[in-house]
């Protein structure tokens, strides 16, 4: 069990999500809604060159073509026309914290950022609303070439690598929400590791929405060259409106031959956040990505990462615990291409329900032909805190090669009266015995994560069972 | 300090404890033996408060406190514990870790995290177990005498005041019945009492009683000294019901 001080030490305890700012911006879209001039509107404000505006029109085009998708959640109450895509809050971005207006920092210091950054992170990127209000990058990372901006000044700075990779992975038409991302994306990070180059301590990046009906589109690239490593954190909270915000993020990985790169999440948006993120990543000849996601928060949240493992002897992992309380939505999952032979993965999905929540695994694996020798496994667990909860599973396999090795196994456990009677006979409370539940459950995941990062996603968990985060 | 008088409860509208009644002192060690079914178990699970069982009548009394108006983690707070005959897995939840969680929350004062390590490491040691056990879940793949030892260690950790031991004996090995029997010894002394539930003498010659009673259909028909185990061992509980059915029946 962490020990309390810790958290306190690490400023987490006393933080409550819910919190806002008074909403005063640099530039903020004159209306709600989405059409060409508002995208071509965010493209001059930001000074684009020609074919990243050319490239955002055809986007908002698929995204008018595409239906909204039935399969998953409920996104009936979701009214495209009743959300700003593009906030400005702020002039110029902070190389240091002094340049962050107050508001905006004190925001960040609540969320522990700037404490975590001096100890325990080697770069920083703070974005609020549409963009990067905080970035920075440790001196001797700086040296060795890496390269971690917000994807605007990746763009301006390093165009050509941008424009040969930007949207390879996850195309502007894969679905509705990456063309309404590659229409209006803002921010984000753009990482580029060279070769050999093993950053050994996390980068960070931090997204927070404050205003009502807000849209966050933010655009994640990371390239990681030969032999790298690479790991990157985001967290993500939202205040709480009566109305709707929407996040949706595109996130494409590049692990180039033999190099890593471990993605982590811990997604805390408030209930009436919806959050539709797409993240896939590929990973060439002995690379390895691996997805460590915790969905807490939002009112539904559609998330299934992706690894595509197309060179030989790659793998991929896919870590993900959900949280559904009251009223919310976690449908997520993973998705694995085996697309060359003597690759391996790894999906491991957990999820907690308690009352009115659902919570939903999808996942595919899909073996090509060819993929000789490839190895899967997939194991998706559900812990029903009571008995409304509700949890479904769809694991969907494809297989067109015959050696292969693929396992999945599935489980519904309920917390148990016997178990939470033993913890309690030895003098925990009912809460505190479902906590100890339910950390329990989760900690092959926890473990996983960074100290600090595993104590904050316990903590957070343990918030929600309190119903205190709102 | 336990007063149980004319105690019946329930499982699932089913009567299995029918007017019980037993009084034990502090320093004392009670043994109850009976046949299988007879309400042993429902008996330890009521005395500490499992939800599953209704209480339709009588009383109980701890330290003169009516312990039905408390949750279980409320009487373990005052100092009641129950060896599980069959105790849960808690997955992901090291021993380490729950017992640290566990003697926190009954002391009024917690301990500080290296005086924790080095309980869990002295009562390990006593009770011959090994370091790496601490580390592992909670009961999850321990064999049937590993769990009853982890009972024995989270009952020296807790060093209750009352002990109610199901069946802690069953299962176990000659070295492990002795390293048990070690642990209650350990507690024995005016402060603490134990109420031992098993089907054998043997533990009750490593851990003599003071008083053995006999239950059979929900209730005690018979006590006496250490002998009346000897006596049962001899004659059986085909003996029992002849001599007390009647008593159980009325
Ligand atoms: N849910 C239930 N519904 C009906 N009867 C039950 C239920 N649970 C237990 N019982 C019955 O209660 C009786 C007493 O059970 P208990 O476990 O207390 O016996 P015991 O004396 O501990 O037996 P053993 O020596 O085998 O451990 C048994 O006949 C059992 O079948
Ligand atoms: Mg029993």
């Amino acid at each position: 069990m962490p020990e309390d001080k810790t958290i306190q030490e690490l400023g987490l305890d006393e933080y409550k999500y819910g919190f806002r700012d008074p909403e005063e911006y640099f530039f903020k879209t004159p209306r709600k809604g989405i059409d060409p001039e508002i995208v071509a509107m965010i493209s001059k404000h930001k000074n684009e060159p020609q074919w990243m505006l050319e490239y955002r029109l055809k986007a908002l085009e698929a995204f008018y073509a595409k239906p909204t998708p039935q399969w998953g959640g409920n996104l009936n109450d979701l009214d495209f026309d009743e959300i700003y895509y593009y906030i400005r809050p702020m002039e110029n971005q902070g190389r240091s914290w002094d340049d962050v207006p107050d508001d905006i920092k004190n925001t960040f210091e609540k969320l522990g950022i700037p404490q975590a950054e001096r100890e325990t992170l080697a770069g920083v990127g703070a974005q609020y609303e549409s963009e990067v209000v905080y970035h920075s990058l440790k001196e001797e990372w700086e040296k060795a070439g890496v390269v971690f901006m917000d994807m605007d000044s990746g763009l301006r700075e390093h165009e050509d690598l941008v424009r040969e990779h930007f949207g390879t992975i996850i195309p502007a038409d894969d679905n509705k929400f990456s063309a309404l991302n590659s229409a209006v994306w803002s921010g984000g990070s753009f990482v580029y590791v060279p070769p050999g180059v093993s950053i050994d301590i996390p980068l960070q990046a931090y997204f927070r929405i404050n205003a009502e009906n807000m849209g966050q589109f933010e655009r994640t690239l990371i390239i990681a060259d030969e032999n790298s490593y690479v790991h990157y954190i985001e967290g993500c909270t939202a205040p709480t409106y009566t109305t709707n915000s929407l996040h949706s993020a595109v996130v494409e990985l590049i692990a180039k031959p033999g190099a890593r790169i471990r993605y982590s999440t811990i997604q805390n948006w408030s209930h009436n956040t919806y959050n539709l993120v797409t993240k896939r990543a590929v990973a060439h000849e002995n690379a390895t990505v691996e997805w460590v996601d915790g969905n807490l928060g939002s009112k539904l949240t559609m998330k299934y990462p992706a690894v595509y493992l197309v060179g030989e002897g790659a793998r991929g992992e896919i870590l993900s615990v959900a949280y559904a309380g009251d009223g919310q939505h976690q449908d997520a999952g993973g998705k694995i291409v085996h697309a060359a032979p003597n690759t391996s993965s790894l999906i491991t999905s957990k999820s907690i329900s308690k009352g009115t929540g659902r919570s939903t695994y999808r996942g595919l694996l899909k073996v090509h032909e060819g993929a000789t020798n490839a190895k899967s496994r997939v194991e998706c667990d559900a812990l029903l805190l009571d008995e409304n909860a509700r949890t479904d599973t769809y694991p969907y396999i494809e297989i067109e090669e015959k050696k292969v090795n693929t396992e999945h196994e599935a489980t519904v456990s309920k917390v148990g009266e016997d178990q939470l009677f033993y913890l309690m006979s030895r003098g925990l409370s009912e809460e505190e015995a479902m906590a100890m539940v339910v950390n329990g459950f989760i900690e092959p995941i926890a473990k996983e994560l960074p100290l600090e990062y595993a104590i904050e996603l316990n903590r957070l968990i343990q918030l929600e069972m309190e119903g205190s985060v709102g | 300090m336990l007063k149980i008088e004319n105690l019946h409860a329930e499982i699932d509208g089913q009567e299995i404890l029918r007017g019980l009644d037993l009084e034990i002192n502090q320093g004392e060690i009670h043994a109850i033996m009976g046949p299988n079914g007879s309400g042993k178990s429902t008996l330890s699970n009521v005395l500490m408060g499992h939800p599953r069982y209704e209480v339709t009548d009588g009383n109980v009394t701890f330290f003169g406190q009516d312990i039905f108006e408390l949750e279980a983690d409320e009487r373990a707070k005052l100092g009641m514990f129950l060896a599980f005959q069959y105790p849960s897995e808690v997955p992901g939840v090291s021993v380490a870790n729950f017992l640290r969680t566990a003697v926190n929350s009954v002391r009024e004062k917690e301990l500080s995290p290296m005086e924790m390590y080095k309980l869990i490491q002295e009562k390990m040691r006593f009770l011959q177990m090994d370091p790496k056990f601490a580390e592992r879940y909670l009961n999850e793949g321990f064999s049937g005498g590993e769990k009853k030892r982890n009972e024995i260690l989270q009952m020296l950790m807790l060093n209750p005041k009352l002990s109610i031991m199901d069946e802690t004996d069953s299962g176990l090995d000659i070295d492990a019945l002795q390293v048990v029997s070690k642990g209650v010894n350990a507690l024995r002394g005016p402060k603490f009492s134990a109420l031992i539930i098993t089907h054998y003498n043997r533990i009750l010659r490593y851990i003599e009683p003071d008083h053995v009673h006999v239950m059979l259909d929900g209730r005690i028909v018979t006590s006496g000294g250490k002998d009346l185990a000897l006596t049962l061992e001899e004659k059986g509980y085909d003996w029992v019901r002849q001599e007390f059915g009647s008593a159980a029946q009325s």
